[in-house]
């Protein structure tokens, strides 16, 4: 077997790691709130928006992609957003790349921020109001403090499932190195380029980087068993 | 402020429970809101502290009003300190820090000094722990004291000892006594525990299917023929008493109550000091002469006011104490056939024999 790797083995790694860090850092900003209004929301529609949040869950990654494609496309709204900087498409670039990915992972950093609100209950959020705390005093130093386990989960599932996403990357961003060509996606190339040694060592760190989330949340539920009297 | 009201008007809908409660009771002391479970007393105290919102309601301590129809002040800024039944103390912070959140970070001085709480409540060790490493009554006492820290106008507290064993509730009394002497704080005290009440309160609000079916001081409710009190199995009267002597060779003490005199077992006493005397309805009987040798010690003259019929054949005869029966209200229970043979009747006049009479506690002096 050859053993002279290309140099570029490492571009990809660096690529999905820095991808993976912006779509968590989005997605908890904006999966918050959400969050936030889906556990404590009243409104009889909210399922619907949960369910809407869900759907990548049970979508084919192609067709969230193929829809992703025609919306950053030139003639789409992302196309006309570009224009705002003189580019013409969204499509095939990194932060097309992270539109996809903001969508398509959302449902599992939602999940679990959203659970963790709702099994803290009403009287936390209670005793702050009648200990004169307003509600945003009470959300930041009670409700994100006790869900903390929730928002490890969530982080942990957002960046782990950017990381091993294929599909809608394959469709909005090829793969254009150093600016789409994730790992996945390099994975992929080498095979087809029958660069088995690349392929395997990105495989293989895969499956060491899989093994190592599996162990992280395992560790994070166990300490959620034992704050929980 | 002495003369202060707290008032109260709730009516409306709470989920399928329809609330139509109103109150006024003084802004001291403790007062009781008491009822079989399911009555409404907690979600009277939800209202009251804007944890619940009624389309009809208003609620005012003194001449502040905390809403009306028009206003609503939102939970975190009504002068609250609420005690939940349950401690509910933050599990992610310290004792110290669940004491500190809602204590007032200005530079002046609050009235309710953090020492003082933590003295008073005996929580000087608990400081640096975990609330996760407390018992069921560290844990409330550090609730109570998280509450008193906030520097209320008025104290809610939702059934607090009812989580508890017999035995750490036991233990948190005392510290509740000792809270009621040393602050003056007005106090509304949820509970279905008669005893507890008895012990504590000043006032009783009574309840029933969401409404209030009457309110005002502890013993004259307990002595109010037309509620429901003086029918239950441990009916009993609260007296506010003044002792008058103290007799150390036999450990009795003499306390004075409006028309007559006790002689009590009790510990050390100064003369003056007020007193409260529970005495149950089954521990008085009656005589229509002054028995000449008994080992009764306490043979009061009394008139009998009314009379009315238990369910088994007893009935509880309401006395007023002394020669014109206009002093304070005492309640006995007879059966149906000593009634007859004695032929007892309203207006007359007769002995009642205390068999037993307990010191409750020692009324605030503070108030």
């Amino acid at each position: 077997m050859n053993l002279n790797l290309s140099s570029d083995i490492w571009q990809p790694v660096r690529l999905t790691v820095e991808l993976a860090t912006i779509t968590t850092v989005i997605l908890l900003i904006v999966g918050t709130p959400l969050a936030w209004w889906l556990a404590r929301s009243r409104s009889w529609w909210k399922e619907g928006i949960a369910a809407v949040v869900a759907i990548p869950l049970v979508l084919p990654p192609t067709v969230l992609g193929f829809y992703l494609l025609v919306a950053l496309g030139p003639s789409g709204p992302g196309g006309m957003f570009a224009a705002l900087w003189g580019a013409r498409t969204l499509a095939f670039t990194f932060s097309g790349l992270v539109i996809g990915s903001v969508l398509f992972s959302m449902p599992f950093v939602v999940q679990p921020i959203r659970n963790a609100f709702e099994s803290m209950g009403d009287r936390p959020m209670e005793v702050a109001a009648t200990l004169r705390a307003s509600p945003w005093r009470a959300f930041w130093t009670v409700a994100v403090p006790l869900a903390s386990p929730g928002f490890l989960t969530g982080a942990i599932l957002g960046f782990a499932h950017t990381v091993g996403e294929f599909g809608v990357v394959l469709m909005i961003g090829g793969s254009i190195p150093g600016k789409t060509k994730v790992l996945s996606v390099a994975i992929y190339d080498y095979v087809e380029t029958s660069q088995w040694a690349e392929a395997s060592i990105l495989a293989l760190g895969m499956i060491v980087f899989s093994f190592c989330v599996i162990l992280a949340m395992m560790i994070v539920e166990k300490k959620v068993a034992r704050r929980t009297l | 402020m002495k003369n202060d009201l707290v008032s109260v008007d709730f009516r409306g809908l709470l989920g399928r429970f329809e609330m139509n409660a109103q109150f006024k009771v003084p802004a001291r002391g403790i007062t009781a809101l008491f009822g079989p479970s399911g009555c409404g007393k907690t979600a009277v105290l939800r209202c009251i502290a804007g944890l619940n919102r009624l389309k009809t309601g208003f609620c005012a301590v003194g001449a502040d009003v905390w809403q009306d129809e028009q206003y609503f002040r939102p939970v975190h800024q009504r002068p609250i300190g609420y005690v939940f039944q349950e401690a509910s103390l933050f599990a992610h912070l310290s004792v110290r820090r669940n004491l500190m959140y809602g204590y007032p970070a200005t530079a002046s001085k609050p009235a309710i000094q953090f020492g003082e709480v933590v003295d008073l409540l005996g929580m000087g060790k608990l400081l640096d722990r975990s609330p996760r490493n407390l018992s069921g009554g560290e844990r409330q006492r550090v609730a109570i004291g998280r509450a008193l820290l906030t520097q209320p106008k008025l104290l809610l507290m939702d059934e607090p000892l009812s989580a508890l064993d017999h035995m750490t509730k036991n233990e948190i009394l005392p510290y509740l006594e000792r809270l009621h002497e040393a602050l003056t704080l007005p106090v509304l005290y949820v509970s279905h525990d008669m005893a507890e009440i008895e012990r504590l309160a000043d006032q009783l609000v009574l309840m029933n299917g969401g409404r209030v079916v009457a309110s005002g001081p502890l013993g004259q409710l307990q002595a109010d023929p037309s509620l429901p009190l003086v029918l239950s199995r441990d009916a009993a009267v609260s007296l506010d008493a003044v002792v008058v002597s103290q007799d150390a060779a036999d450990g009795l003490v003499s306390v004075a109550v409006e028309g007559g005199r006790f002689l009590v077992p009790s510990g050390p006493v100064q003369q003056g000091e007020r007193k409260r005397l529970r005495v149950l309805a089954g521990d008085v009987s009656l005589a229509r002469q002054r028995p000449s040798q008994s080992t009764i010690v306490n043979v009061l003259a009394a008139r009998i006011l009314s009379a009315q019929k238990t369910a088994d054949h007893q009935l509880i005869v309401l006395l007023g104490l002394g020669e014109d029966g206009k002093g304070a209200r005492l309640l006995s229970r007879v059966t149906q056939r000593s009634w007859d043979q004695l032929d007892l009747k309203p207006g007359l006049d007769i002995y009642a024999q205390i068999k037993a009479v307990a010191l409750t506690r020692s009324e605030a002096s503070s108030i």
